[in-house]
């Protein structure tokens, strides 16, 4: 996985953010449209590839740092959003990204879903969604439906899935989209806008497993999705109605978007002197001679 | 002057201001020089409830409780009532006498009635009548110790000026100056007195030191999950943050805290958190991870008693194998158990200068001893500007041979780590296990060659730690026919058993451990040679360290004295022990716990 940083001449391009190692997926995976998308995104965004960090957790999906040509961080699982929390506060001029699965963001980490949403931390956090573990050989995950018959629920799933996208509006996520694999510009605009934007990005990428759910899943999606239209992304009420959503009316595109809300760098006014991690390190003996005077 | 050694001790309900007592006698202390140790037994209720705070003075550097107590001040009722027998002989015990309607039975001691209804009857505000309390008998007993007033009324205006206003400072000290002339006019002074010595001294609690020391050291972020006994760190850290410039986070819970710190390391800062023993067992996974993805990091446990959530607010050494086990697989780390509460300080730069240099977990193993503790320290002992060095640390693009390999093989182990941001060295780290590169070797590149590899490199991180390392000090006569072996906080306990032992005509010495983990075996047994009977002293129920050092050394202890009640030692409990296995009576000791609160 050499993944050096190749000198970008004139405008970089998606093959800039190309990694040296070739996705472990399985052929058609819903990943593989996430990826192109993310690199097209990084790209797009202009700054040198040093400057992001893509970090993700445990699972096929969170393999994807490895495949792309940036800093990388690939955490336990579950706990992406925690590291690239502490990553961001540490260097807050680092463009953060955050990818994950289903079941490492709203099972095993969904905790830190919901208060990395709350504090509004600037970070971009794609969960490619395919309703399954694929990686432990496709068990039911937090997402699944009811009915459907699993390595885990060989009679059936009887547990109610959650609605991600619901779950960011009212958690405090500033930017909420939903995407799928196959809508690849949308996708990649949906990245860009996220990047941009300052605060919690949240995006629900629909993306199928062909080994768990069959050739037949992208078809299942394609009838089941509906681009969202006449839709006010500032208003968080709408928002939410329009997410609750599912099966034959599952809506695509920015639901929620706050571009009153500060995000926690902007408010946290140790940061006035630049990132933490190149900030003057220790205490000073002015410093140290205060404290000490309070405890006398 | 002959040493002074004095031991007063206050009771009361949590809500009484028995801290602000303490903190205000500690700091009264510091400023004639005397040196402090308190002990604080508590419960774990925020009303209600009994508390009991020792405070030892000496001329002395004194590192425990005593054993005996020469005056207490009972804030409330059920103190009196639980308390009275718990002065010695000759001693003093200071009550509200509106709280009893027949005063105490004991007359081989002083007893010290405060009218306090009628001393604070001129305070209207009832809320502020019944909390000023505490510092109407803060006078009373300044006086019983030969302490000037004014030294008090300073630390009233300083304490409580800017954030309570003129009115409570004057209530205090009005009700202090009744207790003072109280005395003055009604009771014996103590013979030995207060007398001022040089240096003033500054007064600090175990928390507090860690927390400073880790900011001396640099530590620019800090999160935390609030958890008894710990939480002190994380106030410290609050409270400090921006004067300092220090990132201060609260998570959701430990898991968060640690893999927080874990990505702040990553991306360039010092970075570290505390808990106690449950919330580390939270973080154990993400320790193994930062050794996986070979990022420095430290984590505080200030151990009370377990298992499970256990004693919340009590002492215990018990988390040691958890440590040493904690996160599956083999990997570098360091395990450092400070000794006294400023030790606590002095530790964190060392540890942080260990674990940037070989990028590894450190973990510092405290307890509620030491962190809730109190002591006195002269402030030009303590070095705010220790060195920090950050080991091979690249932030900024360089002329290089060849390609940047995160994990690169090398004879040290140590591979140059590039942090986020810097151009020129893109890499992912994994915590998969990887090659040089961070390339994954599980999954579908699996590679057995590769693996041993890079499970080598890191290992060899530890031969080089190890030497680094000071080894377990030895004090007292070096051929004595006892040796008493601790770790960790009970090393002033430890040692004034010890004295007082040897006082006693039997030749005791005494081996503590602080650096725990890796333990070179030869130079070790080499401190352990001169080991006489020896007996190892831990506050736990297994003997963890016992155990811990055989297996590492081989080394066999002839006695062993353990407590696992909750409460710290008092050295007349390892004196006694001493003597019980010296007569061979029996090769384990469990000192029974006269004082419960």
């Amino acid at each position: 996985m050499a993944k050096k940083e190749r000198p970008i001449k004139g405008a970089p391009t998606a093959r800039d953010y190309k990694g040296d190692v070739n996705p472990d997926w399985c052929p058609g995976c819903g990943d593989f449209g996430v990826l192109a998308s993310l690199q097209s995104a990084y790209a797009e965004l202009g700054r040198g590839s040093h400057d992001h960090l893509t970090v993700s957790g445990i699972g096929c999906s969170s393999n994807l740092p490895g495949f792309i040509r940036t800093y990388g961080m690939h955490t336990l699982h579950g706990r992406s959003l925690a590291v690239a929390t502490g990553a961001k506060m540490a260097n807050h001029e680092l463009n953060v990204v955050v990818t994950g699965g289903d079941g490492d963001g709203y099972g095993i980490g969904g905790n830190h879903f919901i208060h990395t949403m709350r504090k509004n931390i600037d970070l971009l956090y794609i969960v490619m969604n395919n309703e399954t573990y694929g990686l432990t050989v496709g068990q039911a995950s937090p997402t699944t439906v009811v009915g459907e018959k699993t390595y885990s629920t060989p009679f059936g799933n009887i547990e109610t899935p959650l609605n991600p996208v619901a779950m960011a509006i009212v958690s405090g996520a500033t930017y909420v989209a939903r995407a799928f694999s196959s809508e690849r510009k949308q996708l990649t605009e949906l990245m860009i806008n996220g990047m941009q934007h300052k605060g919690f990005a949240f995006i629900d990428v629909i993306s199928p497993c062909i080994t768990w759910k069959g050739d037949e899943i992208f078809d299942y999606w394609k009838e089941r999705v509906n681009m969202l239209e006449d839709h006010d992304t500032s208003d968080k009420a709408a928002a939410l109605e329009q997410a609750v959503k599912t099966g034959h009316d599952t809506q695509l595109g920015l639901f929620y978007h706050d571009t009153n809300s500060q995000s926690l760098d902007q408010m946290e006014p140790v940061l006035e002197n630049g990132p933490m991690a190149h900030q003057q390190m220790g205490v000073t003996p002015e410093q140290g001679d205060a404290i000490i005077k309070r405890m006398m | 002057m002959a040493k002074y050694d004095f031991v007063v001790a206050v009771g009361g309900a949590p809500g009484q201001g028995i801290d602000t007592f303490g903190i205000s006698l500690g700091k009264i202390c510091a400023r004639y020089g005397l040196h402090v140790s308190t002990y604080s037994a508590y419960q774990s209720l925020i009303r209600g409830g009994h508390t009991f705070l020792t405070i030892r003075i000496s001329s002395e550097p004194v590192a425990n409780h005593g054993d005996e107590i020469d005056l207490i001040i009972a804030l409330d009722k059920n103190s009196v009532e639980k308390h009275i027998e718990n002065v010695r002989p000759g001693g003093a015990f200071i009550y509200n006498e509106d709280d009893v309607k027949k005063a105490p039975e004991r007359d081989d001691i002083q007893l010290c009635p405060i009218p306090y209804k009628k001393f604070s009857s001129g305070i209207e505000d009832r809320k502020l009548q019944r909390r000023a309390l505490n510092t109407c008998l803060l006078g009373t007993t300044l006086r019983l110790v030969g302490a000037e007033l004014n030294v008090l009324e300073e630390i009233i205006i300083q304490t409580l000026l800017k954030r309570k206003g003129q009115e409570v400072v004057d209530a205090n000290i009005m009700v202090a100056t009744a207790g003072y002339e109280h005395a003055v006019e009604n009771f014996t002074q103590f013979d030995d007195k207060f007398e001022k010595q040089e240096p003033a001294l500054a007064f600090v609690d175990g928390n507090s030191a860690m927390a400073m020391g880790g900011a001396a050291a640099g530590v620019k972020f800090y999160s935390a999950y609030p958890m008894s006994p710990s939480t002190g760190v994380l106030k410290w850290m609050a409270t400090y943050a921006r004067e300092l410039g220090i990132m201060v986070r609260q998570c959701e819970d430990e898991i968060s805290v640690i893999n927080m710190v874990i990505g702040a390391a990553h991306a360039g800062c010092r970075a570290m958190c505390a808990t106690s023993g449950g919330g580390f067992a939270l973080m154990s996974e993400a320790i193994g991870s930062a050794a996986m993805m070979e990022i420095p990091i430290v984590v505080i446990n200030v151990q009370r008693g377990g298992p499970s959530t256990g004693l919340p607010t009590k002492t215990e050494q018990g988390d040691l194998w958890q440590l040493l086990g904690a996160s599956q697989g083999d990997f570098p780390k360091i395990i450092v158990a400070p000794i006294n509460i400023m030790d606590g300080f002095h530790t964190m730069p060392e540890l942080f200068n260990l674990v940037d240099k070989y990028q590894c977990p450190g973990m510092v193993l405290s307890d509620l001893t030491l962190g809730m503790g109190f002591t006195t320290f002269d402030p030009a002992s303590i070095n705010w500007q220790p060195e920090i060095d950050r080991g091979e640390l690249i932030s900024e693009l360089r002329e290089m041979d060849g390609e940047y390999l995160r994990f690169q093989i090398t004879d040290s182990g140590i591979s140059p780590r590039a942090i986020p941001g810097t151009p020129g060295h893109i890499h992912v780290v994994a915590t998969d296990d990887h090659d040089e590169d961070g390339g994954l070797i599980s999954d579908e590149f699996t590679n057995p060659h590769k693996r041993r590899d890079i499970m080598e490199k890191r290992q060899r991180k530890m031969e080089g730690i190890v030497k680094l390392l000071p080894p377990p000090t030895l004090e007292g006569p070096e051929d004595a026919d006892v040796t008493l072996i601790g770790w960790g906080s009970t090393h002033g306990v430890i040692s004034e058993a010890s004295q007082m032992l040897n006082g006693d005509g039997i030749a005791t010495n005494h081996i503590h451990f602080k650096w725990l983990y890796p333990i070179d075996e030869d130079v070790v047994n080499e401190v352990l040679a001169n080991a006489g009977r020896s007996i190892i002293v831990e506050c736990n129920y297994t003997g963890q360290f016992a155990r811990f050092l055989r297996g590492e050394t081989g080394f066999k202890a002839d006695g062993h004295i353990r407590k696992y009640d909750g409460e710290p030692f008092m050295p007349h409990h390892i004196v006694d022990g001493t003597r019980e296995l010296l007569i061979g009576k029996t090769e384990l000791y469990v000192p029974y716990q006269e004082i419960v609160v």
